[in-house]
């Protein structure tokens, strides 16, 4: 096992490194002299001399690209312009929100998307299969924003229950908070929810077809046995992955939900930096989330091996 | 009607009513697409002679939505073209030829991969520039790794099936082999995967011009009618309802049509 872990550490290693690369290359097609860009109209000339000098950008392309690999790698992401500060004390500081909103969103997505998953695959070819591959379809093609928008018209404009936008206030209690993460956490939601209802109605229908369920079937147990003990147990395998995947989505995804309901998370701060052309701060915050994305799915890989006998087996003798 | 399953003929009949609305939104539109009516401004559906109610500029709804077609089949069918030509040329050479090839292209394929899809797409805007053309090219370029993904695979499965063995011996070169039986063969996985990204291409433009990167006012986007739209989410609700509709209308054409195709032509991936 330790093996296994340790393979799919060093196989993260060239994946970073093409990572970096990539937001290095993605920043060099700014148009125009990026020490120009990134330090605004108004600035000096003098200036953006000592600025090109300061990040290397009158070497060549190479030198500039290790001098970048250098400092990201002592976790120096640079500073940001319009807010005169480190871009990840930034991050660091906005992260909390948006971690909260796509955790409660995968909550969701878990809570509603397996069940419907499993029912729909008991119930082949009925209506329930019908009706949850439809709202499955439903989840995966509706634009995420857009249901924001709807929730908050509904539920906060028309029946005023939840509050539409911002962060709730710790000092009004608890609920306050909670509430105002309802409606961003559903419309986040929507997406994976559809995503995982689908992913578990297929790989359920696959296992129920499988020889093993036919010869607990024949051995006379109980249904609900075979179901809870055979069946799901394997089918649920599969969709650890998938949960993994749709995490990094959801931080992703966050960009647009914090931005309906003016939640001040990583999205928010993203979008701003766009606006007013912060690119040190879209850099940041491009490297980070693909950073967090990458080790979130090496974290579902190492579970899912410990889970899965079949890679555990492998990896047993050595 | 063998080869046809209902949900291809769904997903294929609001896909025409769209490419329908798209080429004869002149004549469709029931004003003109810019015009603005000023005594009836935030007109709520049915008022005033608009069927789907006015915009914030007293634009008509209805209109503005038809055209939108336009701007989101365009994006679609440009953007794909981009990932599906790039990512199955990619796809091809590393899967056929293999080796040092193979390594490089796929560990360039799978950084690309590690960037959540939106997130991608959002900062080659923000480098790029706002605009209809950078945001075909933007979406059209993040499809490319999955492409190549997808189509790698796809040539793996058959590159040592029999028939291709058989040409080989029989000393075909490598560029016969690739246009005679890989690509045929690998067809109907590129129709099922080009169809599923098209809707993931409407729903990123929509996104990129809900986020004002995409395309810019005055042209009527889906995308950009929300951006306006969510400003009066209390005033004029309707403003925000009718684009997210279409929207989420012709994802569902395209993620139906996508379904149904996988069932028709790759029985494989079934269930």
């Amino acid at each position: 096992m330790a093996k296994y872990i340790l393979k799919r550490f060093v196989q993260v290693i060239p994946t970073l490194f093409f990572v970096i690369l990539t937001v290095f290359l993605i920043m060099k097609l700014i148009p125009g002299d990026p020490a120009m860009v990134l330090l605004g109209p108004q600035a000096r000339a003098e200036d953006i001399v000592r600025f090109r000098q300061q990040l290397g950008l009158d070497k060549p392309i190479l030198v500039q690209f290790v001098i970048y690999l250098k400092r990201v790698l002592t976790g120096d992401l640079g500073r940001s312009l319009i807010y005169r500060q480190d871009v990840l004390t930034l991050i660091l500081e906005r992260l909390p929100t948006t971690v909260t909103l796509s955790l409660s969103a995968l909550f969701i997505a878990l809570v509603i998307g397996i069940p419907l998953g499993i029912v729909a695959a008991m119930k082949h070819n009925s209506f329930v299969d019908l009706l949850v591959t439809i709202l499955a379809l439903i989840g995966i093609s509706i634009p995420i924003f857009w249901f924001g928008m709807i929730l908050i018209i509904v539920f906060s404009l028309k029946l005023g229950w939840l509050p539409a936008v911002g962060l709730g206030d710790i000092s009004k209690g608890l609920w306050d908070v909670v509430s105002h993460f309802i409606l961003p956490s559903l419309a986040l939601g929507i997406l994976s929810t559809g995503t995982i209802a689908r992913f578990t109605r297929s790989s359920m229908l696959e296992v129920l077809n499988q020889d093993y369920i036919r010869t607990a079937y024949a051995k006379g147990l109980k249904k609900t046995l075979i179901l809870y003990r055979h069946a799901l147990k394997n089918a649920l395998i599969p969709v650890i992955t998938v949960i993994g995947l749709q995490l990094g989505n959801l931080l992703a995804g966050a960009v647009l939900t914090e931005t309906v309901f003016a939640l001040p998370g990583l999205g928010k701060l993203m979008v701003d930096g766009i606006f007013r052309r912060d690119y040190m701060l879209v850099q940041g915050e491009v490297l980070f989330t693909a950073i967090v994305y990458i080790f979130v799915n090496l974290m579902v890989d190492i579970i899912y091996a410990f889970i899965n006998p079949k890679i555990r087996q492998l990896y047993r003798s050595v | 009607m063998k080869f046809l399953n209902k949900q291809v003929i769904f997903g294929l009949v609001i896909i025409c009513v769209n490419i329908f609305s798209a080429i004869f939104a002149p004549i469709i539109a029931t004003h003109p697409v810019d015009d603005m009516d000023f005594l009836n401004i935030f007109a709520k559906p049915n008022e005033g002679g608009h069927i789907l109610g006015t915009d914030d500029y007293g634009r008509d709804i209805f209109s503005r939505l038809v055209y939108g077609s336009r701007v989101s089949l365009m994006v679609g069918i440009v953007a794909v073209s981009i990932g599906a030509l790039i990512g199955t040329f990619l796809g091809v050479i590393s899967g056929y030829f293999g080796g040092f090839v193979d390594a490089l292209i796929m560990r360039f394929v799978d950084a690309l991969l590690s960037f959540p899809y939106v997130l991608l797409a959002i900062a080659m805007m923000a480098v790029l520039g706002a605009g209809l053309f950078n945001a075909m090219l933007a979406i059209g370029i993040v499809m490319v790794p999955s492409f190549a993904r997808v189509m790698r695979s796809a040539v793996m499965n058959i590159k040592n099936e029999e028939f291709v063995l058989a040409a080989r011996s029989m000393g075909a070169s490598d560029l016969w082999i690739i246009f005679q039986h890989i690509l045929p063969n690998i067809t109907p996985v590129l129709i099922v995967y080009a169809s599923l990204n098209f809707a993931g291409a409407v729903i990123s433009e929509a996104t990129l011009s809900f986020l004002g990167l995409g395309i810019q006012p005055p042209t009527p986007s889906w995308g950009s009618m929300l951006s306006e739209a969510k400003n009066y989410l209390q005033t004029a609700p309707h403003m925000a309802i009718f684009p997210g509709l279409a929207i989420l209308i012709t994802c569902l054409g395209f993620n139906i049509l996508g379904d149904g195709l996988r069932d028709l032509l790759d029985p494989r991936l079934k269930k």
